[in-house]
């Protein structure tokens, strides 16, 4: 998903600190955000970063997909992200 | 390999002055028990909401007042504000700390002599005495304040309908650099209207003039505006006594005092910005020093004291019911205590915190009501973790005025509890249930089959 222009300037580290060059603004991602986010960049489906959370997360009985829609929904908002979510 | 502890995937935006250099937000801390009692324990058996009260609180808040007080005019009388919180057990708790019952109207004057006060030591103040009322009061030698001409008329004419000894007090109003004007109650000092009351007392001969009542307003966090008024109180006692050789029994300089919750407008919270008792005492006491008259004839200093005694014993059990994400982005967090139960949510940035555990990225939210009203907002705005349905939140200092001024309004008003000094737990007030209201109601002939 390169075409996620936005997305892909951000540059996030390993501690969660994220920082939008293009605003200058910062933010701190937890480890399920930074994961989204990764996978994301990667260009994922929803589906498959769902998945992936799940197996490497104990998310067990947790709404995981309302979780990463909402998710992405924000970043859109906040215009970190270029794109839709990218469904299957 | 084992899997991560889950958390919903967050990303906060960093303001001025929410995080420190490392990025990281302040944590709330969780409150999973009041006074040993379990959160959980109280929900699972009283339901939720629930209103919780500690009776410890109370009691080390009385005394707190007391010995700022005492320690500076001995002669120093509290009398607990009735309507601020009139629950019978709350109010005997009061009364078990050696409070008198201060009461506004007839329904509070009955609700006193129900919890078993001596008439004697009732105040009873508030602008609408019916003659029943002021006939029932003179007769238990209670203190009566009263408010205006026509209620000083109805007196007298109740005093002569009596055939006894009546003394009564008269409320005034005044101005202080720290408080806006209340001139609605009692008679202005400033403008001479509490002389011609005197006046007038002393004409009429049916009423003896014993004491001074006035309350000043409320939530009043400077210290200032007692020594202010308790000043212009004892000046005025003193020319009581030059001019018409009066000696008062009492002066009541009502309540007022804030607690420590925080205002909307405010910025630093009420915790760091409301003085302690002890400034107020000293406040009150260097104004009384103006008193002229001997050590012996000093009256007794009456104190109405309500939030400041009474907030931080209550505390709302509220579960988390919805999260939401608003249309403008605005995360809102949906709980099941509402404005009807807690309306000092519109004066306060009333504390929220969760009841277990959390871990997760706080992040800006509105804490709304159950309520089918677009006002229900307990508060606007506050840094909050993140929150599942089911979860139990703790509401803070919620003890003053909401357990008597709640409405019922599409729903039940929820079970009150009271944690003893020695840890036990018993409800003081039952759930509402829909007998409670429709008991209450009649359907006229013509509307049944
Ligand atoms: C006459 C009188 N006394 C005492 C109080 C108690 O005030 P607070 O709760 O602010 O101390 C009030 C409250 O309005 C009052 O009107």
């Amino acid at each position: 998903m390169t075409g996620n222009v936005r997305l892909q300037e951000l540059a996030v580290n390993e501690s969660g600190f994220v920082f939008d060059p293009h605003t200058g603004l910062t933010y701190t991602a937890n480890e399920t955000a930074r994961y989204v986010i990764e996978q994301m960049k990667a260009g994922s489906a929803v589906e498959n970063i769902v998945e992936g959370i799940k197996a490497e997360f104990e998310a067990d009985g947790r709404d995981v997909y309302r979780h990463v829609l909402e998710f992405i929904h924000n970043l859109q908002e906040q215009g970190l992200s270029s794109l839709e979510a990218p469904v299957e | 390999m084992s899997r991560k502890p889950y958390e919903k995937p967050m990303l906060v935006k960093h303001q001025l002055g929410m995080l420190n250099k490392f990025g990281s937000v302040p944590s709330v801390e969780p409150m999973v028990s009041i006074d040993g009692v379990a959160v959980a324990e109280l929900l699972e058996k009283y339901g939720s909401p629930l209103f919780v009260f500690s009776e410890q609180s109370i009691v080390d808040k009385t005394e707190e007042l007391n010995e700022a007080f005492k320690l500076r005019y001995p002669k120093t009388t509290v009398a607990w504000s009735y309507k601020t919180n009139y629950l019978d057990a709350i109010c005997k708790v009061f009364h078990r700390e050696g409070s008198w019952a201060e009461v506004v109207s007839e329904f509070e004057y009955d609700k006193a002599i129900h919890n078993g006060v001596p008439g004697s030591r009732i105040i009873f103040n508030g602008p609408l005495k019916p003659a029943d009322a002021l006939e029932k009061a003179f007769r238990n030698k209670s203190i009566v304040n009263l408010d205006n001409f026509d209620e000083l008329q109805t007196a007298e004419e109740v005093a002569e309908k009596i055939n006894e000894d009546v003394s009564i007090g008269i409320r005034v109003n005044l101005g202080t650099s720290a408080t806006p004007p209340w001139g609605r109650f009692g008679f202005n000092l400033d403008n001479g209207q509490a002389r011609d009351a005197v006046r007038r007392i002393l004409a009429g001969g049916k009423l003896s003039l014993n004491g001074l009542h006035c309350h000043l307003g409320t939530f009043i966090q400077q210290p200032e505006a007692y020594q202010e008024q308790s000043a212009k109180l004892a000046l005025f006692a003193n020319w009581l006594r030059e001019e018409h050789s009066i000696t008062l029994d009492y002066i009541d300089i009502g309540g007022g005092i804030a607690s420590c919750n925080t205002l909307h407008t405010q910025y630093l919270p009420g915790s760091q910005t409301t003085p302690p008792l002890s400034r107020f005492a000293e406040a009150v006491s260097s104004g009384l020093s103006e008193l002229s008259c001997q050590p012996d004839d000093y009256p007794t200093l009456f104190l109405e004291t309500g939030r400041a005694l009474i907030d931080d014993a209550g505390y709302i059990l509220t579960s988390v019911v919805a999260n939401k994400r608003l249309p403008d982005g605005q995360r809102s967090v949906v709980i099941d205590a509402g404005v009807n139960i807690l309306f000092t949510a519109f004066w306060y940035k009333h504390e929220i915190v969760p009841a277990q555990p959390v871990s997760g990225t706080p992040e800006q939210a509105i804490i709304h009501g159950p309520l089918c009203m677009n006002i229900d907002v307990i508060r606007p705005s506050l840094l909050f973790p993140p929150v599942e349905v089911g979860d139990k939140l703790v509401i803070k200092s919620v003890g003053a005025y909401n357990v008597t001024q709640w409405m019922q309004f599409i729903t039940y008003r929820p079970a009150v509890v009271m944690i003893s000094t020695s840890g036990e737990h018993a409800l003081i007030r039952r759930a509402e249930e829909l007998s409670t209201i429709t008991d209450m109601e009649e359907v006229p002939g013509w509307l049944q089959d």
